[in-house]
């Protein structure tokens, strides 16, 4: 067979596979981005079904995948609700990065993988996935509550504060002098700063310009617009990934609605060979020696995230379960902690897509799980009873 | 007692709104991004949980709307009967061959001719609550009016072309 012939089949049986597993996983009720991980290990270098040809699709359809969840990020808030979200939660936002980064610097630390690893750690169990929790909340008909409002505000501060994290992060990945690398940060955030200010005051005459009738010139300008500003943003050091995420954002009101449906199926698919490919540059070899730090980690940045969204939640006026219920919401890491591990690996050690993907792979099959608990008659009848000890003792 | 309607944004996935009730139970809509609605009702002993919800479409939940909207408005009418006895409440069709078919509501001049208040028009099964004089009349609409008992029959008379 040619190249182009190989490329076709393996791309075409990969994607047959995916669709296949995508199937399980619906079937199964779980996120398809664990079984999407697992099949990018099995056709990884040291894999089962090791693939050649097809791999600098998949590279650059991986780049274009981070973009594209990225944007679709952005595309589902409105500037105003992410300031909203700002002012309402701030302090909780604050919290939440400080307990939950905390575990990150710890295993970081103990690795020896110096301040690199300790600060692309801390990103990783920072940051709660909220594609996986949106999709919960949903499924557990929780979007009435009252603490679900608390819950996604701390999600889009996560989500907001990515676009700092990310240009600081790339900034000190490439290892610059303080000096230089002070320019570069200061850069990168004035970059987002001006974005940020466009978005919330010329949003709408943004949207105006991308305008266009036909679904077809839509689509092709907001997909350009994506990639054109990623990729400048890529050259000041800013992140692509922000970059996209800060076009989301810029885009509003019914421009965002259809450009959200239009991209949709496109994003299905490179977001789909994004975690295909994160799996791929995952060597097999690295995993066992990383599964019990993985394991470790998960377990206590699961625990710290409870606690966190507990606080939060208290502090919102939530009672009991309800901040039991978003504590344990609130576990699940996902998309964005896979994007820092790809973007530090390089810096830091092999092994930290390893440990990325493990974790990544516990905490997002564990998380909607440890949500259903506070639903539970056992957990309900528990709470009940402590209430009344403690009603009884004070 | 005012009722206190509170907003609430979702952010990515649309507003919720709620409405405590006198009995301390908590209604919420919640209308998504993508135009739906779901109406969803708290459980009692975690009054954070909301216990189901019910979507609604469209014509759903206009319907649900109307339906509370007129009840509403003929029990605040019934009300008004019982407080002043001179005071009557009365539903008079607009038939094919009135003169006011298709014609706007002020044409009539009911309240100048008749003393009469025309509150609302039923319309299909709708109601038009507090209706402008623009208002343009249907055969088959019924209007709900409140007057004397001669200002009604005078009204009768009037939208039938006799008066």
């Amino acid at each position: 067979m040619d190249e182009t012939t190989l490329v076709l089949v393996e791309i075409g049986a990969l994607l047959l596979g995916m669709s296949i597993l995508g199937r399980i996983a619906a079937m199964i009720r779980i996120s398809p981005i664990p079984l999407y991980l697992v099949a990018g290990l099995a056709f990884g270098e040291g894999g089962v079904l090791p693939i050649s040809a097809g791999h600098d699709f998949i590279e650059v359809g991986a780049e274009i995948g981070v973009l594209l969840l990225l944007v679709m990020l952005g595309l589902e808030y409105s500037a105003n609700e992410l300031l909203g979200g700002l002012k309402r939660s701030f302090l909780s936002g604050v919290m939440d990065m400080v307990i939950n980064a905390a575990p990150g610097v710890a295993l970081g630390c103990l690795l020896g993988w110096g301040p690199l690893g300790a600060m692309a750690l801390a990103g990783i169990t920072w940051i709660s996935s909220s594609g996986v929790i949106a999709r919960v909340l949903h499924e557990l008909g929780r979007l009435g509550n009252r603490e679900t409002p608390v819950i996604l505000s701390i999600l889009v501060i996560e989500d907001l504060a990515m676009a700092f994290y990310l240009p600081i992060l790339t900034a000190v990945l490439l290892g610059m002098g303080l000096q230089a690398g002070i320019v570069t940060v200061v850069v990168a955030l004035a970059a987002v700063l001006l974005i940020l200010y466009l978005a919330l005051r010329h949003g709408m005459f943004i949207s105006r310009l991308l305008w266009a009738k036909e679904a077809e010139s839509l689509l092709l300008g907001v997909l350009g617009l994506t990639l054109l500003v990623a990729g400048l943003a890529s050259e000041v050091n800013v992140s692509a990934a922000v970059g996209a995420f800060l076009v989301g954002i810029a885009i509003s009101g019914p421009l965002a609605e259809h450009a959200a449906e239009l991209l949709m199926p496109l994003r299905d698919l490179f977001a789909a060979v994004f975690f295909v490919f994160f799996g791929l540059s995952t060597d097999p070899t690295d995993l066992l020696p990383m599964l019990l730090p993985a394991a470790g980690l998960a377990v206590v940045s699961m625990a710290t995230k409870v606690l966190s969204g507990w606080l939060a939640a208290r502090k919102a006026g939530i009672g009991p379960a309800g901040r039991w219920r978003t504590g344990l919401a609130l576990t699940p890491r996902g998309e964005f902690s896979i994007v820092i591990a790809g973007l530090a690996a390089g810096a830091v050690a092999p092994q930290l897509t390893a440990l990325a993907t493990a974790y990544v792979l516990i905490t997002i099959i564990a998380g909607p799980l440890l949500a259903r608990i506070p639903d539970a008659e056992w957990f309900k009848r528990a709470l009940r009873k402590r209430a009344a000890a403690r009603a009884a003792t004070g | 007692m005012p009722v206190h309607v509170d907003r609430v944004e979702l952010p990515g996935i649309g507003v919720r709104h709620d409405v405590v009730t006198h009995g301390g139970r908590r209604l919420s809509v919640i209308s998504l991004r993508d135009g739906g609605r779901e109406i969803a009702i708290a459980d009692e002993d975690d009054p954070d949980r909301c216990l189901g919800y019910v979507d609604l479409t469209d014509e759903e939940a206009s319907a649900l709307a109307e339906v509370i909207g007129g009840s509403v408005i003929m029990t605040q009418l019934a009300g008004l009967r019982e407080q002043v006895s001179s005071l009557f409440t009365d539903q008079i069709p607009v038939t094919l061959d009135s003169p006011f078919v298709d014609r706007p509501l002020g044409d009539t001049r009911a309240r100048t001719l008749t003393r009469t208040s025309i509150v609302a028009i039923v319309r299909d099964s709708g109601v038009i609550a507090s209706p402008t004089p623009d208002e343009v009349l249907r055969a088959g609409d019924s209007l709900v009016v409140v007057g004397t008992r001669q200002g009604i029959d005078a009204l009768v008379q009037l939208m039938s072309g006799a008066g």
